[in-house]
């Protein structure tokens, strides 16, 4: 039977919310490991933006589904498969070019995705894409001086961003790969055409390694299954962290 | 105006919406406690119906914590002053901006010490280019130390001139 377009939009919205609270949450366990002081603050400022993305996803999804779940319920009571965010948001941190890189990413997706949404059919949903949207714009901006500044840096900072990139290619294509989800939302809702989406992601992608003396790497074997709930082994000891609290002491609140 | 039997819903009236609206201006942002809600541009609407109240208020940023101190502090203020039924709602559309923090709010923030957004808002969150000036001095050879700062909405400068750290507020 086709996907209604209320499910899909549940889906949809879901997906939004996990991305953000996994981001967010990867983010978060860099608190107070900042290499400066800025950049400890921007990436606390990046976390803090994504849990309150992510908030405001899961509070609509809650709505959408009717069936009395809340924000707390969506992000701390699912298990592994249940989570429907990308493999790429996910990947550990390492060290800070692969963070700067995994974000470069990701964002260049999201603000795509974002600015779409702005003009989708359901009201709501594209009232939380103009609020976040701002913000992801400045999270890029930031991101991509430094992917500039490590690329075009030294020697070894160079060469190390260059394997981030090698490393995180292949979980890029995921973010593209449109499935029936997708396409009810595009052709009912107005939503993004994850077609249209590529063609403006390497380019814009690509502006920027170029501007970084970095070759943008050939499209291989592309990693998928993050949003049919099937993900990468760091995923469990990340959701272990992340729940501890809410299924050590359920419904505990500040 | 209040009737001492809290079970007695009070029929308010287009009075009580200018009420509510003067309460509104003694409710201050938590992080900047020189700007109030209304300086902040963040209250949309006062709903009377009946004897509830509603103020829907927009988000700043999505993360921003102050948010649920500002609700919080809304019903406070206008509970204390009689209004029993209070709802504070949150709207996401139109979102919010720096564009909607008012002039009045703009001196205030200068006179604290934090430089106001310079330019509009619409269009995205996007980074100073233009020399911005000192609130303490107006001396305009300052530099950004930090395009993030202690709190999401504001950025970190140094004035060459008097050689003293400001805040900026970012335009978003």
């Amino acid at each position: 039977m086709a996907m209604t377009r209320e499910q899909a939009l549940l889906e949809y919205v879901l997906r939004l919310g996990d991305n953000a609270l996994i981001l967010g949450q990867r983010l978060t366990e860099l608190i107070a490991h900042g290499p400066e002081l800025e950049e400890e603050l921007a990436n606390a400022n990046f976390a803090l933006d994504y849990l309150g993305q992510a908030r405001m996803y899961y509070a609509y999804a809650g709505q959408l589904e009717g069936a009395g779940r809340d924000e707390d319920a969506f992000a701390f009571l699912r298990s592994d498969h249940e989570y429907r965010n990308l493999l790429l948001v996910e990947q550990p941190n390492g060290h800070f070019g692969d963070v700067m890189m995994r974000q470069f990413l990701f964002e260049n997706y999201y603000v795509l995705q974002l600015d779409a949404l702005t003009r989708c059919d359901d009201e709501h949903l594209a009232a939380i894409a103009a609020r976040a949207l701002t913000e992801v714009r400045y999270h890029l901006r930031h991101v991509s001086q430094w992917i500039v500044r490590l690329g075009d840096g030294t020697e070894e900072s160079h060469r190390r961003v260059a394997e981030s990139l090698e490393r995180l290619w292949r979980y890029t294509g995921e973010a593209f790969a449109s499935d029936e989800v997708d396409d009810v939302v595009r052709d009912t809702l107005q939503g993004p055409d994850p077609e249209e989406l590529l063609r403006t992601w390497r380019k814009n992608v690509k502006d920027v390694l170029q501007e970084a003396t970095l070759t943008m790497p050939e499209d291989g074997w592309m990693a998928g299954g993050g949003r049919q709930g099937h993900h990468t082994e760091h995923f469990g000891y990340l959701l272990a962290e992340m729940q501890h609290l809410q299924r050590t002491h359920p419904g505990a609140e500040w | 105006m209040v009737s001492a039997d809290s079970t007695m819903p009070v029929a308010l009236s287009g009075n009580d919406e200018k009420a509510v609206w003067r309460l509104l201006a003694n409710v201050a942002d938590p992080e900047i406690p020189v700007l109030t809600v209304l300086d902040l541009g963040v209250v949309r609407a006062v709903v009377i119906d009946g004897g509830r109240v509603t103020v829907d208020v927009a988000p700043t940023y999505s993360g921003c914590p102050a948010m649920e101190m500002i609700e919080a502090g809304i019903a406070t203020e206008l509970n204390r002053n009689g209004y029993e039924d209070v709802r504070v709602h949150r709207v996401l559309s139109p979102p919010w901006t720096t564009d909607w923090i008012s002039d009045a709010g703009r001196d205030k923030l200068k006179r604290y010490g934090i430089a106001p957004p310079a330019g509009a808002g619409r269009g995205g969150m996007k980074g100073n280019t233009r020399p911005l000036a000192c609130p303490r001095c107006d001396s305009v050879d300052t530099e950004r130390l930090s395009e993030f700062g202690s709190t999401a909405c504001k950025a970190a400068y140094r004035c060459r001139a008097c050689l003293e750290p400001f805040e900026y507020f970012k335009c978003i």
